[in-house]
């Protein structure tokens, strides 16, 4: 005996029929908008840009209008101006990307990852010189900026979930005010606090110090959050098994929450790696490379490309200084990626 | 026989039962709290140290350094200071300019974008879109500075040279001579490109937070999702909206680099957008900083407690708005 299953039935999803006839609307817009560059007035991408998003916008409403009425039509405008909207914050990143990679390449060799610019000046051919002294005062920098801001930004998180004391509004508040500090105000009050008092020089050391300042808020709150997401019942559990809370943390917490810590350093070192004003107040920003960050000059990535840029002229200064930025921007993705990976993993 | 009655052993002595924590735990919260009062104490500091260096500058300037448009020193050959005028309103007019304009062009399209994220993608496109926006978030505003002179600034000019064409007869828009590089305006769109992701991923935890049983309900109703949006998520989560785009601002205020690339930084008050002079605050810090002598570096600092507690504040406000509001409707 045969049954018959019925399948269930999907009316509010869209036919074949009402997909081709979005299809449509896309091609006539576009047709439209090609028209209208090419026999008025407007020219250029802007041109086309602008008639298509009226074209999509006119024909998408008179299309929903006259199937399904007035309602329909102006629910359709929203969608429109939603996709616009998403496509214009879309080309922006697009357009950065291409543009660091089509010109960043012709700044590369292998002896960017020997050589210092120490003997070589910005205009010189590209061969010369390279980006190891930028590289090592970098990571220098942010190495110890990390050593800094890590403890503190995790014993910030500890206190907002752990002990959530009668201050913890306050505390909440202050770290998202401190994210907002401008990246310049961190740089000035290294200047004002430690440099023009204390040290009299600037350093590698100092540059870490005001990079400190931008990264506590990014680690603190990242962990805050990950620190959350850790099930109350575990916490419970080790309290109940006769463990203090200092022991509960140390033992159950803290490792539970490992790849979460993992992502907020992550995440705090892609914040400030491109850091620029600071440096360039505080660190120097020497040629040649500086491995001792409490003396001399240090040179650093963002320096590096700034000076290509701002003292060159020439081709191969723009050329060095854009593959400056493709090493950055490379760092920058291979961190993303990393807190992406970690992050998507389960928690514990 | 009789019984020999032995001594029974005393009880134990009942445990102490006290809420009072171990010794390990009073120095576990010790040590908690004081790092907790990390972000307290180096804001205190900030504030303390650039006074230090700039009340004096303050003082002696009194109000005329946030309404003065003035920035000048005058040293006698052995390079002692024998005159000073320095106001900071030029900048600050500058700062708000440039800052009002990233707002005003950013965050509608934010707000479109997370609705967008939130109410049409969905599945792969959306977690997609969604990390795209978060990596962009990141990137180093340097990066914005160099594109926005080397790419974006050619099309930029077009548009200043078309708005101006049509629209010259607004004063904002006229210029005294056809310069159109490096303007207000120009910035104000590199600095909007760079708060989008910010405002748009705000938003869209705002949007992500509003209660399903309300835009379930409002479909039932047979909402349309303009309708639904309008009716159930603006309502909810217009606070929070608003604290996203208080936000932007704040970094956008604050923003030196990008500025200092994509605008000609020139000390005078220019209420041209288009006209390719301009300036704010963190840009004329990082100008002026290299040739400064130390008096002029204290006017600096002076400048700069002017920028942090202007931003403290904007960001302030804008936590405000978000806890406040944010996640509460009608």
């Amino acid at each position: 005996m045969k049954k018959a299953i019925p399948t269930p039935k999907k009316p509010w999803q869209p036919t074949a029929l009402d997909k081709l006839e979005d299809l449509l609307i896309v091609l006539a817009a576009f047709g439209l908008a090609g028209a209208s560059v090419k026999f008025t007035g407007l020219d250029g991408k802007l041109g086309f840009f602008f008639s298509l998003f009226f074209a999509l916008l006119v024909l998408n409403f008179g299309f929903q209008y006259l199937k399904r009425g007035t309602a329909a039509a102006k629910d359709s405008l929203l969608q429109v101006l939603a996709v616009m909207a998403i496509v214009i914050t879309l080309i922006p990143i697009v357009s950065i990307v291409a543009t660091v990679f089509s010109k960043g390449y012709k700044g590369l060799h292998w002896g960017i990852l020997t050589e210092d610019m120490a003997l070589a000046s910005v205009n010189d051919p590209i061969a010369n010189g390279g980006l190891l002294h930028a590289l090592a005062g970098t990571i220098i920098m942010v190495g110890g900026a990390l050593i800094i801001s890590f403890p503190i930004g995790v014993l910030t998180a500890l206190y907002l979930t752990e002990i959530r004391g009668p201050l913890a509004r306050p505390i909440k508040f202050l770290v998202q005010a401190m994210s907002g500090v401008p990246s310049i105000v961190a740089g000035l009050f290294i200047l004002s606090s430690l440099i023009y008092p204390v040290t009299k020089q600037l350093s590698g050391l100092m540059g870490s110090l005001a990079l400190t300042i931008l990264m506590i808020p990014t680690i603190a709150r990242t962990a805050e959050e990950m620190l959350h997401l850790i099930p109350n019942e575990l916490r419970e559990a080790g309290v109940a098994l006769g463990g203090t809370q200092w022991r509960t943390v140390a033992g159950v917490v803290l490792p539970a929450a490992k790849s979460g810590l993992v992502t907020a350093i992550i995440l705090g070192i892609a914040r400030i790696i491109g850091e620029t004003a600071p440096l360039l107040l505080v660190s120097g920003g020497g040629d040649a490379l500086n491995l001792n960050p409490t003396q001399g000059a240090m040179g650093s990535l963002p320096y590096y490309i700034w000076k290509a840029f701002l003292t060159g002229g020439t081709e191969e200064a723009f050329a060095r200084a854009w593959g400056g930025m493709l090493v950055l921007l490379s760092f920058i993705f291979i961190l993303f990626g990393l807190a992406r990976y970690l992050s998507g993993r389960k928690v514990g | 026989m009789a019984i020999e009655l032995k001594e029974r052993p005393a009880p134990p002595s009942p445990r102490e039962i006290t809420t009072k924590p171990r010794r390990s735990d009073q120095v576990f919260r010790m040590v908690v709290t004081a790092g907790g009062m990390a972000s307290l104490v180096i804001l205190g500091l900030i504030a303390l140290f650039l006074s230090i260096k700039g009340v004096h500058i303050l003082v002696e300037e009194k109000f005329g350094f946030i309404t003065g448009s003035a920035w000048e020193v005058i040293t006698d050959e052995s390079g002692e200071v024998t005159q000073s005028n320095f106001g900071i309103g030029a900048m600050l007019i500058g700062t708000m300019l440039s800052a009002v304009i990233a707002i005003s062009v950013g965050v509608p399209i934010s707000v479109l974008s997370a609705l967008y994220l939130t109410f049409y993608a969905n599945g792969k496109v959306k977690k997609f879109l969604i990390s795209v926006i978060d990596l962009m978030a990141a990137f180093p505003s340097l990066l914005f500075g160099f594109w926005g002179f080397f790419v974006f600034m050619s099309s930029a000019e077009y548009w200043a040279k078309l708005i101006n064409k049509y629209l010259g007869f607004i004063p904002i828009f006229d210029v005294p001579t056809p310069i159109f590089e490096r303007s207000p305006f120009i910035a104000g769109m590199v600095l909007a490109i760079m708060i989008i992701p910010i405002v748009t991923s705000i938003s869209r935890e705002i949007f992500d937070q509003t209660p399903l049983d309300r835009v379930q309900a409002a479909y039932a109703l047979g909402a349309t999702k303009l309708a639904m949006i309008k009716a159930v998520v603006i309502p909810y989560g217009r606070g929070g909206i608003i604290g996203g785009a208080m936000l932007g601002l704040g970094r956008a205020m604050g923003e030196t680099v990008a500025v200092y690339t994509v605008l000609n930084v020139v000390y005078q008050v220019n209420w041209q957008l288009l006209f390719g002079a301009g300036g704010n605050v963190a840009s004329l810090i990082l100008l002026k900083f290299g040739e400064a002598g130390p008096y002029e570096v204290d006017a600096l600092m002076a400048a700069g407690l002017i920028l942090f507690l202007l931003t403290l504040l904007v960001n302030a406000t804008a936590d405000l708005l978000i806890t406040r509001f944010g996640g509460k409707g009608r």
